[in-house]
């Protein structure tokens, strides 16, 4: 049977590509970012998963508002990064793992999960930064795991509710413990937020304090934040605050048991409060 | 579309549009022209005649003005979505620094300046 070894959140911002692209990592204002990351290159390192599940929130790439699905997986041999309309090199495309995807869309839709498929699915920079971030050179990090992406919508609303979300990882976490393949190691990454707002005359807004009391809970106590609204979300961590939903996910799919092993928080990277954190699933 | 007071969307965050059903459908238009934008040769067609590119995307004249005036408010009013407006800000090279000033009525170094006051 398969065994999850853990679970590694961070922000995904456009940003980050462009600076890993002209290797930023010294510079002053990229700096206190990057450094989050040598300790996560370390646990991989250690760990070497054989498949990432990247949950991540398509942002006008793979999917428009003609179809819209709340959520959807992954079941291609591979991933695209296509350009996304700002002309930025794409990268190779990523090695999947259809078997898998397959294995888990047939346990979650029996477990009474509606799944979108999708055997074709452009991935954007919400997927891509941060497997550039975890895998440098990634899709040619000699470790790069095979992947599954899931998406979860957060362009329009209704999006899920926190609990939704959080339930949607117990889901997965079934799933992915009953896939059949002998001593296979899964990790599972939730990429988006922290705090951050684009549009509108409130564009700019952070809410540190609501980050912290986010990243508190989610490692040892994740129902709690199942309280709140998807309205209350909107209002204290921003519009696009809410891609917290895609951290509810992973930490569904980690179990009760965690131990936190390493975490980043910054204000700003672009508009945006950068978080990280990985959290090893006990053995 | 009349309001639905009885749904948890229905709460005043000022200075924020939800983006939901009713801003969806009226802005469908619009944000199917900027997601078009994902590809480089409608980034061209819209640059080599704008009118003819919003006319064939079908474009209501509140929406037309709002891209001519480069309004990134005026085109939120007008139903477009942030996440698809970001490509046509993209045709102009402007970084999201740039439309958060555009829209706070900041300069991008002031509009920079606040969000490293929230650290």
């Amino acid at each position: 049977m398969a065994k999850i070894l853990g679970g590694i959140t961070t922000s995904h911002i456009p940003a980050v590509g462009n600076a890993i692209q002209k290797e930023l990592y010294d510079d002053p204002y990229w700096k206190p970012f990057f450094d989050g990351y040598p300790k996560v290159h370390k646990w991989i390192q250690d760990n070497k998963p054989d498949y990432v599940i990247n949950i991540y929130n398509d942002h006008g790439l793979g999917f428009f508002l003609d179809r819209m699905p709340t959520f959807a997986i992954g079941a291609a041999h591979e991933y695209k990064n296509e350009d996304e309309g700002w002309g930025l090199p794409s990268l190779d495309p990523f090695p999947g793992a259809p078997e898998l995807s397959w294995h888990i869309i047939e346990s979650m839709v029996a477990d009474e999960f509606d799944i979108t498929s999708c055997q074709e699915l452009p991935v954007d920079h919400g997927f891509v930064v941060p497997m550039q971030l975890f895998w440098p050179g990634a899709p040619h990090h000699p470790d790069m795991p095979k992947t599954v992406p899931i998406s979860a919508n957060t362009v329009q609303h209704p999006i899920p509710t926190l609990k939704r979300a959080l339930d949607f990882g117990r889901s997965l976490r079934k799933a992915l413990l009953s896939f059949p393949e002998k001593d296979a190691k899964i990790v599972v990454l939730g990429t988006g937020g922290l705090s951050h707002q684009l549009d509108g005359q409130r564009a700019g807004f952070i809410n540190k304090e609501f980050d912290q009391y986010c990243l508190e809970n989610i490692v040892h106590n994740p129902d709690e934040l199942t309280k709140i609204s998807r309205m209350e979300l909107v209002e204290k961590a921003g519009a696009q605050g809410t891609e917290f939903l895609m951290w509810m996910m992973m930490r569904g799919a980690l179990g009760d048991d965690v131990t936190e092993i390493t975490r980043n928080y910054h204000i700003p990277i672009s508009n945006t409060a950068a978080g990280t954190l990985l959290l090893e699933c006990a053995a | 579309m009349a309001d639905m007071p009885a749904f948890d969307y229905h709460i005043d965050i000022p200075g924020t549009t939800i983006f939901d059903g009713k801003q969806a459908m009226k802005g469908y238009a619009l944000n199917k022209m900027c997601y078009s934008f994902n590809k480089a040769e409608n980034r061209e067609a819209f640059k080599a005649d704008e009118e003819a590119f919003m006319e064939k995307y079908g474009l209501n004249d509140q929406q037309k003005q709002a891209i001519r005036d480069r309004n990134v408010l005026g085109l939120i009013e007008a139903g477009g979505n942030i996440y698809y407006l970001a490509k046509f800000a993209g045709i102009f090279g402007l970084s999201v620094q740039d439309v958060g000033g555009l829209q706070t009525g900041r300069s991008t170094e002031e509009f920079k300046d606040y969000l490293k006051s929230q650290a």
